[in-house]
């Protein structure tokens, strides 16, 4: 594991450990609101497969760069390229390949919990019969199926939070990046979904928290953000 | 199921669960309507006058749908949902605009039998009147789509949808008023400069099409 805990750099840009193109590979990398600066100059290289955790106190652009690597956010200044996509200009070849786990959850409150993952699936272009397999399959991983009917305003907000790990992970994405994945979950809830989120296959993975002994676990670079 | 199906049965699915927008748009007319008819102290409209309370109704209860259009979408992060998807996100725009239509249907389905019943001594012009409706309609969805998006990003988001909406609306309004002056008269439609009208409508809802299919992707960047 590298630990830079002084600065803004996980492993350095261009170091590379093999030969592999990195999955995330960020110089410099900037955002500015206004005057203030929300991310101030971060440089790191992630190679596929690979975990990521960020970590560092409030407003120190953490959940800023996830925006960024999820092609939400334009960076202000520096160079990002995730999956082979240079970020802001190729976002378009992103979408779709990323699972994006924000702070809220990316649900419509008077929909079900198999609407809004039926939705995902439909906007991800997934074969209705494949994603309906799929949602199933995530549902039961979450012990959620019983609750499926459910509307997403009935639901609890680790309920929610459950809900919105299934939607992040319903179209198997290359690259999973995650806001406080296990916020509102109770330790039985994190026990759950510890696996679907964990490392294993070609996943690349990015992790904020402010708990850095959870975002460190597992996790192959630490990104410290001051 | 394609993206844009499953936006729009989206769409649909919430209004028929919530109610939030159809049945204020609704109330809105009628009330609307018992107050020109209080107001003007006539019990009887034609012509220029029937059209020019019929068309400023609908439009003003449109606007109730149209602040709420990306609501949830604001609120609940369906923006990022869309922008996360490998999908045009003109589907959403054309999603959206086809959700306003079919409400404003629904609302002139109730509020322009009432309108008859309340003003109305013959309702013969309604028939051709419905296609003037659907074509303003189109062009209302289309206008309002895009302007409700543009609104939505900012925070004085239900000050700024009337704000930029309405003088925008001013060719629609004067066509489908025109259109409905002749169709309303007191001894049965009159079809003079029907086409006109027509045509004055279709050129309106081409040229918001185009706009928004043009313009929908770039309002959704950061």
């Amino acid at each position: 594991m590298t630990l830079q805990s002084a600065a803004v750099e996980g492993r350095p840009a261009g170091a590379r450990s093999t030969e592999t193109a990195p999955a995330i590979e960020a110089r410099g990398l900037r955002r500015d609101f206004g005057d203030r600066t929300g991310l101030g100059g971060v440089s790191f290289s992630l190679l596929p497969g690979e975990g990521m955790a960020v970590i560092g106190p409030n407003g120190s652009g953490k959940s800023t760069l996830l925006r960024i690597l999820a092609g939400l956010l334009r960076p202000s200044g520096g160079e990002v390229r995730v999956l082979g996509c240079a970020l802001p200009k190729e976002t378009y070849r992103l979408r779709g390949r990323v699972g994006y786990l924000g702070h809220d959850p990316l649900l419509y409150r008077d929909l079900t919990a198999r609407e809004n993952l039926a939705l995902a699936g439909a906007l991800h272009r997934m074969d209705p019969a494949d994603a309906a397999a799929r949602i199933d399959s995530l549902l039961e991983s979450v012990r959620m199926a019983n609750r499926a009917g459910d509307r997403i305003a009935e639901l609890s907000a680790g309920m929610r939070q459950r809900i919105d790990i299934c939607r992040a992970l319903l179209h198997d994405p290359d690259l999973l990046l995650m806001d406080e994945p296990d916020a509102h979950l109770d330790p039985e809830a994190r026990q759950l979904v510890a696996p679907l989120i964990a490392a294993g296959g070609d996943r690349t993975r990015v992790l904020v928290s402010h708990d850095r002994e959870v975002a460190t676990a597992g996790a192959d670079i630490v990104l410290e953000l001051r | 199921m394609t993206p844009f199906t499953a936006i729009l049965r989206k769409d649909l699915r919430v209004e028929l669960r919530t109610l939030r927008s159809l049945p204020a748009m609704a109330l809105f007319a009628v009330t609307a309507f018992v107050i020109f008819r209080f107001g003007l102290d006539r019990t009887s409209l034609d012509g220029e006058l029937a059209a020019g309370v019929l068309v400023p109704t609908l439009l003003f209860a449109a606007l109730l749908a149209i602040n709420r259009l990306f609501v949830a979408e604001r609120e609940e992060g369906g923006f990022e949902l869309i922008r996360l998807a490998p999908i045009d996100r003109t589907v959403l725009f054309a999603a959206k605009a086809s959700a306003l239509v079919i409400y404003l249907v629904v609302l002139e389905l109730i509020a322009v039998p009432i309108f008859a019943l309340f003003f109305l001594d013959t309702a013969s012009g309604l028939v051709p009147f419905a296609l003037v409706l659907v074509l303003a309609d189109i062009g209302l969805a289309a206008t309002g789509t895009v302007i409700s998006t543009i609104a939505t990003m900012s925070s004085a988001r239900d000050l700024l949808a009337p704000l930029i909406l309405l003088p925008l609306l001013v060719p629609l309004v004067i066509a489908a008023a025109g259109a409905g002056e002749h169709l309303l008269s007191a001894g049965g439609p009159d079809y003079g400069g029907f086409g006109k009208w027509l045509g004055l409508l279709g050129l309106y809802d081409l040229v918001f099409l185009l706009v928004g299919y043009a313009t929908f992707d770039f309002l959704l960047e950061d």
